[in-house]
């Protein structure tokens, strides 16, 4: 089937059969941030922003997307390094391959609601699941951002 | 100290954090064949044949192997120096299928769809066995899991095959039997620990390609490239020396990649084919054909005098090993020795274990490495002990745990070299409130809140054995590069061990490069396991760094026509005090380059005597639903002895992350088989590991001795810090209910069940 996808704001079309799945045209797309960690939409490695809403893309077909906007860690690259510092300001990244797809779960909750609160935060990041940090760092990390966000982007 | 003690950010987070393709799976060559092998669908039984020629007609499909086509030589998955204790005991692929996911055959095909299709297609004909599935029963059962006779053990660990006993032992010191007999106080009871997955969230992957001169490069995932070099070389039965492996990053490992789980499918394949292969294991895979915690039931007996005195104590371990020996006979031994060894000036102690064969997933090396399972057991009981006699749990343990400066008799003789434990439960009591908290409050909703607590100790390293090494040379700008064999899985060895080349060198972390593990450039490492890094590979960095100031000051003396009594070195700039002549590193590393006779290049070697143990005390508080027998976590405190806190951030998240572990195999994390030996929990569906709304508030808090032995004085933290969790909620549970759980996990179900009755 054929589909077009804006990919990181570039247009690709393409023949691709009806079962791939959006993870899997990604990262064949160069697309590596994206990770999988299970196979049945438990752990949430694997988000990508569909229309600028996060989607599990191990969940979702390559030709679901056909006509829609995807973006990855590779195409939010300044927000990924700006809030990324404060995660690996507390050593929270350890193995880091949880790391792209709570980014991109966190970097959707700010849009949505720029000051969450700590049960705001576990709740939208439930999803996304860690086995090296304990999740103590990574909400340490979330929230040192949003205090250097409040301040107005001054450390 | 100007780095070491620092929170330094760790030198790949930035990589990390923006997502750029640094594991094994981002890198591999596109052209690589997609290698899958079909699985068992029997616990127990003999192929009699298979039928290849459907799926070799598949498009695509380069090749399919099964037990006729590898080679004949058995040889053990564990990752463990040689010779192994771990009896020799696989094949690539065998005849004989001994769990529910062992490999009948192994695909290999241009892409995955033609690979799932050829599998379907393959015919395979069982004989089917009858199973042992229950370990209880396994020792002298008539079903052998081994009955081969080229079945080996290498080392004197109580194996016999023909009794399904892959180890099997005891020490003593005492008579325990006449010291329990005269004990006002003995409790007992057996403690049943499951077969908890690492669940890192990156599963078993490898890719192969064949160099330049025809040899095997192996890129794995993995936590031990020098084993996985030896081991490769055991399967194939091929040199070592054509053999190449190396890691990139790790999505995690815990132990689970201190076993060869995945390498050796694509490995046989590259090697046949002379083509690069790759293999990434599914989740299910991973859950079900992997190598997880060793099940163990632990029974104790402890017995102590009316006062509180602990006098003997007495354990049992049953230990599971499953199909294959990977790490049976090694783990179950810190099931006795780090365990009693909490408990120092004991009048008798007794250790005897058996490690058995059945027909499930065999058991590998996770993080605590049977210390888990001994302390969980050995601290509950000591919670009962405390319960029985009416004393404060906290007291009964300030009367009797280990202190600096005693003989640990039951831990190889060794002394307590450096130990804060005191002061690590002290300080763990203040920060829960067990002076107001303890036993339990009724909230009047059907509700209470309970608070619980226990230590754990583990070791640094394995004396005698583990070997780490360094290199750290200078190169013409200044900065010095390290090559270590030891992998950085996320724990951030990496930086750590690069703030202690700092540290010694005088330099800022940035001008340290790291680079490894790679067998055919790093220095000979154990590899990163059983808590050694710091302490093992982190001496042998300081020895290094030290030869290295001395021959650059060599260098210097030359340089500047000066004798070694007269120069000042100041980690960037050599001065004759004499003549107040200068030269500054750039220039004697550029020196070195031309005309040079001195090595500004040094390798050193540490292997220690001794493995001085970390101490840990936690505690927890948890509100407990009498109606639902849901337990919510409200605060976890643990303080930690690690010795000197290298890298206070990391060390931390070391902490956390060992503690939520922890308490997703208390509390969480179901192991359940059906009757004919397939395991059910065989996703994130079905294996429950905790979220971010599972595990509460973690708090840590560190409590330093000094080690004299270690860099800096550090130990070690990896693996200590998953030890506490199953013995306290155990306890708090039990301060909630007044029931004692004796079986992990302990769920919701269970603990409403049990205030059913
Ligand atoms: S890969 Fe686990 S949720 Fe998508
Ligand atoms: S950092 Fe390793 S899984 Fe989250």
């Amino acid at each position: 089937m054929q589909i077009r996808i804006t990919l990181n704001g570039r247009k690709i079309t393409e023949d691709v059969s009806p079962d791939l799945l959006l993870l899997d045209w990604v990262r064949a797309h160069g697309c590596y941030s994206v990770k999988r960690g299970c196979e049945t939409s438990n752990c949430g490695l694997c988000t990508v922003f569909m229309e600028d809403k996060p989607v599990l893309s191990c969940s979702v077909l390559a030709v679901r997307a056909d006509g829609k906007r995807i973006e990855t860690l590779e195409g939010l690259r300044k927000e990924a390094e700006e809030f990324g510092a404060f995660i690996a300001g507390q050593g929270a990244e350890q193995c880091g391959f949880c790391n792209p797809g709570m980014i991109m779960n966190a970097i959707a909750l700010f849009r949505e609601n720029p000051e969450p609160s700590e049960e705001e935060i576990k709740e939208y990041l439930a999803g996304n699941l860690c086995r090296c940090s304990g999740y103590e760092g990574q909400l340490r990390g979330i929230q040192a951002f949003l205090a250097y966000k409040k301040g107005g982007g001054i450390q | 100290m100007k780095t070491v003690g620092k929170p330094v950010i760790k030198k790949d987070a930035m990589a990390l954090v923006t997502g750029q393709p640094v594991y094994t799976d981002d890198i591999a060559p596109k052209d690589c064949l997609i290698v899958k092998v079909l699985r068992s669908p029997h616990a127990n039984a003999l192929v009699k044949q298979v039928v290849k020629e459907g799926a070799m007609r598949i498009p695509g499909i380069e090749a399919v192997y099964t037990w006729e086509d590898v080679p004949g030589k058995r040889f053990t998955m564990a990752g463990q120096t040689y010779p192994e204790p771990s009896p020799y005991d696989r094949l690539i692929l065998d005849r004989h299928m001994r769990f529910v996911g062992d490999p009948v055959a192994i695909v290999a095909g241009a892409d995955a769809l033609c690979v799932d299709q050829a599998l379907a297609a393959l015919k395979v004909e069982y004989e089917v066995l009858p199973a042992v599935l229950d370990f209880r029963k396994a020792k002298d059962h008539e079903v052998l899991v081994h009955p081969e006779e080229d079945w080996r053990s290498l080392c004197p660990v109580g194996a016999d095959n023909r009794r399904n006993l892959c180890a099997s032992g005891s020490m003593e010191k005492g008579d325990v039997d006449k010291v329990l007999a005269d004990c006002d106080v003995v409790v007992s009871g057996s403690y049943h620990v499951q077969a908890a997955q690492q669940t890192m969230m990156e599963t078993f992957r490898t890719f192969c390609y064949i160099d330049t001169y025809g040899r095997l490069n192996v890129v794995s995932s993995t936590q031990i490239v020098f084993h996985v070099r030896r081991i490769l070389s055991h399967a194939l039965d091929i040199p070592k020396s054509m053999i190449r492996a190396v890691k990139p990053r790790i999505g995690g490992g815990f132990g689970a990649k201190q076993t060869v789980v995945s390498e050796v499918y694509p490995a046989f394949v590259t090697w046949m084919t002379k083509k690069p292969a790759k293999m990434v294991f599914s989740r299910e895979e991973t859950q079900t054909a992997s190598s997880p915690r060793h099940e163990m039931e632990v029974s104790v007996k402890i017995g102590a005098d009316k006062t509180g005195n602990i006098r003997a104590i007495d354990v049992h371990t049953l230990s599971n090993t499953g199909a294959y020996g990977e790490h049976g006979p090694t783990t179950v031994g810190l099931s006795g020795t780090k365990s009693i060894s909490l408990y120092g000036e004991l009048d008798a102690h007794r250790f005897t274990y058996d490690v058995v064969y059945t027909n499930k997933m065999s058991a590998g090396a996770y993080r605590g490495y049977g210390a888990t399972q001994g302390i969980y057991a050995v601290e509950c009981a000591v919670n009962e002990l405390a319960a029985k006699l009416s004393v404060d749990p906290v007291k009964l343990r300030l009367d009797n745990m280990v202190r600096e400066g005693q003989v640990m008799p039951a831990y190889y003789g060794e002394t307590n070299t450096s130990c804060a434990l005191d002061r690590c439960l002290l300080k763990v009591k203040d920060m829960i409130g067990w002076e107001e908290k303890y036993p339990c409050r009724e909230l009047g909703n059907g509700k209470v809140r309970s608070v619980g607590l226990a230590m754990g100790m583990q070791s640094s390293g394995i004396s005698g054995v583990d070997v780490g090494s360094a290199t750290i040379k200078l190169n013409e700008d200044g900065i010095y590069t390290l090559l270590i064999g030891a992998a950085d899985m996320g724990t951030g060895c990496d930086t750590i061990l690069a703030q202690m080349a700092a540290e010694c060198l005088d330099c800022p972390v940035d001008e340290v490069i790291v680079s490894g593990a790679d067998t055919d450039t790093s220095p000979y490492d154990s590899g990163s396991y059983a808590s050694s890094t710091t302490y093992v590979t982190g001496k042998a960095v300081e020895k290094a760094c030290e030869k290295l100031t001395r021959q650059i000051k060599e260098r210097a003396c030359q340089i500047l026509s000066c004798s070694d009594e007269t120069l000042f070195f100041d980690g960037h700039q050599a001065k004759d005090l004499d003549t107040g002549k200068t030269v500054g590193l750039k220039e004697i590393g550029t020196a070195s380059m031309c005309g040079n006779n001195v090595a500004l290049q040094v390798t050193e070697t540490h292997s220690s005597p001794v493995s001085p143990p970390p101490f840990m005390a936690g505690a927890v508080e948890i509100e407990l639903d009498k109606e639902t027998g849901h337990v919510e976590i409200i605060d976890y405190v643990a303080v930690i002895d690690c010795g000197t806190v290298v890298n206070p951030n990391l060390a931390r998240v070391q902490a956390e992350g060992g503690i939520a572990q922890g308490i997703g195999m208390a509390l969480y994390e179901k192991v359940q088989y059906t009757e004919d030996g397939k395991l059910l929990n065989n996703s994130l569906m079905q294996y429950k590991i905790p979220t971010r709304l599972d595990v509460g508030k973690i708090r840590v808090e560190f409590e330093s001795s000094y080690e004299p032995s270690g860099p800096f004085g550090a130990k070690s933290i990896g693996e200590i810090v998953i030890n506490t969790p199953a013995p306290a909620l155990t306890h708090a549970i039990y301060n909630a209910t007044g029931i004692w759980f004796k079986e992990l996990p302990v769920t919701s179900e269970k603990i409403a069940m049990g205030l059913l009755k």
